[in-house]
């Protein structure tokens, strides 16, 4: 608790005010602490702008959003009708819809890009792995939000789309139908559903984003950011006790990412008024057709930023499950013959094992390739306890740590280009490796991170003045 | 904080004990306030409502033929199969999953359709026609040989868009597709042979 600090009488004006509400509100100490004294590494580069760029996407989500719910009507009879009459008849209300929808797959891309630094430069590792699980959160609730607003046009593949993954819960054994029952709250995806996705669309979920971008921000405020060298600045200080290497968020970084969002905004803005469908993929075609549940579209496919993970559900069939068991087996075998560990923990591990494989063998491959899907997801919030490397930033990293996050990437892409294609066998077989390439690429990593040498990492960061 | 105690660091301990009695109290009161919002989760009683048994006329189905029916929201497909249809059937068993529906039995068809043909009248296939892998509405292809996505030695079926299950024209599921089950035959019974009453088969 602070004392109460006086002004002298003859303060400026808005001094005085500001005097006033500081003995109320710490609104001074707040800017202080998280704009004008709060210092960021001075080497940021260009992949430093997206943390900004998605806060200003969510702004735009939840602002066009407002606007929509004055207009849109969340019932099966009315909801395709309400979103045409949005298009056509509300004064602007196209460009608010095309913000909205446009706006959900860039902030995908944001958060996607956002992510990929952070894996690029280690950012997830000690002491910020709070920011990290939030940010995983951030990512888990921004899908939850995707999928359900994806519902409400109530267009072929927003019906499709919504009774496939709800169905996708029904794998689950024992409790799986009655949990979609309880999703869907009718027999099938339905006025009920439609409704009850609605009030998780606008009101629930983005009360649980909202909080979790708090979360974020905070932990990343108290222990600081990381950089493209992986350095902590704190440990070298000035007589102030001043990161030597850190530059106050405010002036620099908030002029910076001004810059940032005006060309943003002009790309966002182009593809609003000259590509919002962005050739089916921002907006698929189908869902320009209403809701039929009688006749499913001879292709569906989720909205691009689903399909990596969607790919490693359709990858997981029953001749994938032979594979799968023969990783388990693998796997266990190398920790009993290779592990130094006590015995009774291999017994465990081989205990585990067999257990999982019965499993396997037991279970239908369809509940895999959900536990495969979801697994995708999740295992991103381990990443900070999988990453054993030295040293954080990939720039130290040895070479050929590079070429692997590059096929990684590749990989990653390739999952999501086969997402959207229809089932081949020969796109089957490129998403059964690439589904088992991203597995194992986080399952082996406290194995392969440690391997090899890396290079020195100097004291300060690298920085020319430019 | 300070380290100042009230009551001098004295520790009442009945106090303590109607505190941690009270809090328990109001956490099961907590837990149990849970109850109504999931039960609200579930279907209501108009949706429950609505499952009534439908009527179908078959009357102008002619062999190689299929119409659709609503039943609880679901489509249900009744096929009017050919000769030549019927005849596949049987050659198939060896590239189906569960050629005889064996896996789960009592989900997959009422009694009177576990026969080779999953129909009550061998000429008519009703199935629910939603797939059981994901739940799409699988789209006919009951044109016979080589075609995009499907075998080169097709013999008629279904083909699911979704995740490229395949059927038999009996709504057998082929092996080393996604979908686990065969098509469901809902329960049914013929009021004439025009007619016929889909989701009730006890109707005298």
């Amino acid at each position: 608790m602070a004392d109460y600090h006086e002004v002298s009488p003859n303060a400026p004006a808005g001094e005085k005010l500001l005097n006033w509400v500081d003995n109320r509100f710490p609104a001074s100490k707040l800017f202080k602490e998280h704009m004008s004294e709060y210092y960021a590494p001075k080497n940021f580069n260009f992949f430093y702008i997206f943390g900004s760029l998605s806060l200003l996407v969510l702004v735009i989500q939840i602002v066009t959003g407002i606007f929509l719910v004055m207009h849109y009507k969340p019932d099966a009879a009315l909801a395709f009708g309400s979103v045409e009459y949005i298009m056509r008849d509300v004064p602007w209300g196209w460009l608010i819809r095309y913000m909205h929808s446009t706006g959900a797959s860039a902030f995908f891309i944001v958060v996607y890009l956002h992510m990929f630094r952070g894996l690029m430069y280690g950012s997830y590792r000690k002491p910020r792995e709070l920011i990290w699980l939030f940010g995983c959160g951030i990512f888990l609730a921004l899908m939850a939000e995707a999928f359900m607003g994806y519902l409400l046009p109530w267009g072929q593949m927003s019906y499709w789309g919504a009774q496939v993954i709800v169905n996708l819960f029904a794998a689950i054994p024992f409790v799986g139908p009655d949990l979609a029952l309880l999703i869907r709250g009718d027999f099938v995806v339905g006025d009920a559903t439609l409704n009850r996705f609605f009030s998780f669309h606008v009101i629930a979920v983005p009360l649980v984003l909202l909080g979790l971008v708090v979360a974020h921000i905070i932990a990343l405020h108290e222990v600081g950011s990381n950089n493209p060298d992986g350095i902590e600045i704190k440990a070298k200080k000035d007589a102030q006790g001043r990161p030597l290497d850190g530059i106050p968020f405010h002036p620099y970084y908030s002029v910076h990412d001004i810059f940032a969002v005006s060309v943003f905004l002009m790309v966002f803005s182009a593809i609003v008024f000259f590509a919002p469908e962005m050739g089916g993929y921002f907006l698929e075609y189908n869902n320009f057709v209403p809701a039929d549940p009688f006749q499913t579209p001879l292709h569906i496919a989720p909205v691009w930023y689903f399909t990596p993970f969607y790919s490693m559900l359709r990858a997981v069939t029953t001749e994938m499950m032979y594979a799968l068991i023969a990783c388990v087996l693998l796997g266990a075998i190398l920790a009993v013959l290779k592990g130094k560990m006590p015995t009774l923990f291999k017994v465990l591990i081989v205990g585990a094992a067999a257990g999982l494989i019965a499993m396997m063998l037991s279970i239908d491959a369809k509940f895999w390739g959900v536990v495969a899907m979801g697994g995708g997801v999740v295992i991103l919030f381990f990443l900070p306890w999988l990453d054993n490397s030295p040293v954080k930033s990939i720039r130290y990293r040895p070479d050929w740590h590079k070429y692997l996050y590059a096929v990684f990437i590749v990989d990653f892409l390739v999952l999501g280009y086969l997402g959207i294609l229809p089932v081949s066998d020969l796109s089957s077989r490129i998403s059964q490796l690439g589904t088992l390439f991203y597995f194992g690429f986080f399952l082996l990593m406290p194995w392969w991170s440690r391997l090899g040498k890396s290079k020195p990492v100097p004291d300060r960061v690298t920085f020319t003045p430019h | 904080m300070s380290e100042t105690l009230v009551d001098g660091g004295q520790i009442d301990n009945s106090k303590r004990t109607w505190l941690i009695a009270s809090g328990c109290v109001g956490a099961v009161g907590g837990v149990a306030a849970v109850v109504p919002f999931v039960s609200s989760f579930q279907p209501s009683e108009k949706a429950k409502a609505a499952g009534a048994a439908v009527e179908a006329d078959i009357s102008g189905l002619k062999p190689g033929e299929k119409m659709t029916v609503e039943w609880r929201g679901k489509p249900v497909w009744i096929v009017r199969r050919t000769p030549e249809q019927l005849a596949a059937l049987p050659t198939l068993d060896a590239q189906l999953a569960d050629p005889k529906s064996e896996r789960k039995p009592d989900e997959q068809a009422p009694k009177y359709a576990r026969n080779a043909s999953r129909a009550i009248k061998d000429e008519y296939l009703v199935v629910v026609g939603i797939c059981t892998h994901l739940g799409c509405s699988p789209s006919d292809k009951f044109t016979t040989g080589a075609q995009p996505s499907l075998p080169d030695d097709w013999q008629g079926g279904f083909f699911c868009p979704c995740h490229g299950s395949t059927f038999d024209m009996a709504g057998r599921v082929y092996k080393n597709k996604p979908a686990p089950d065969n098509l469901e035959v809902p329960p049914h019974m013929y009021l004439s042979d025009a007619k016929l009453l889909i989701g009730d088969d006890k109707k005298a």
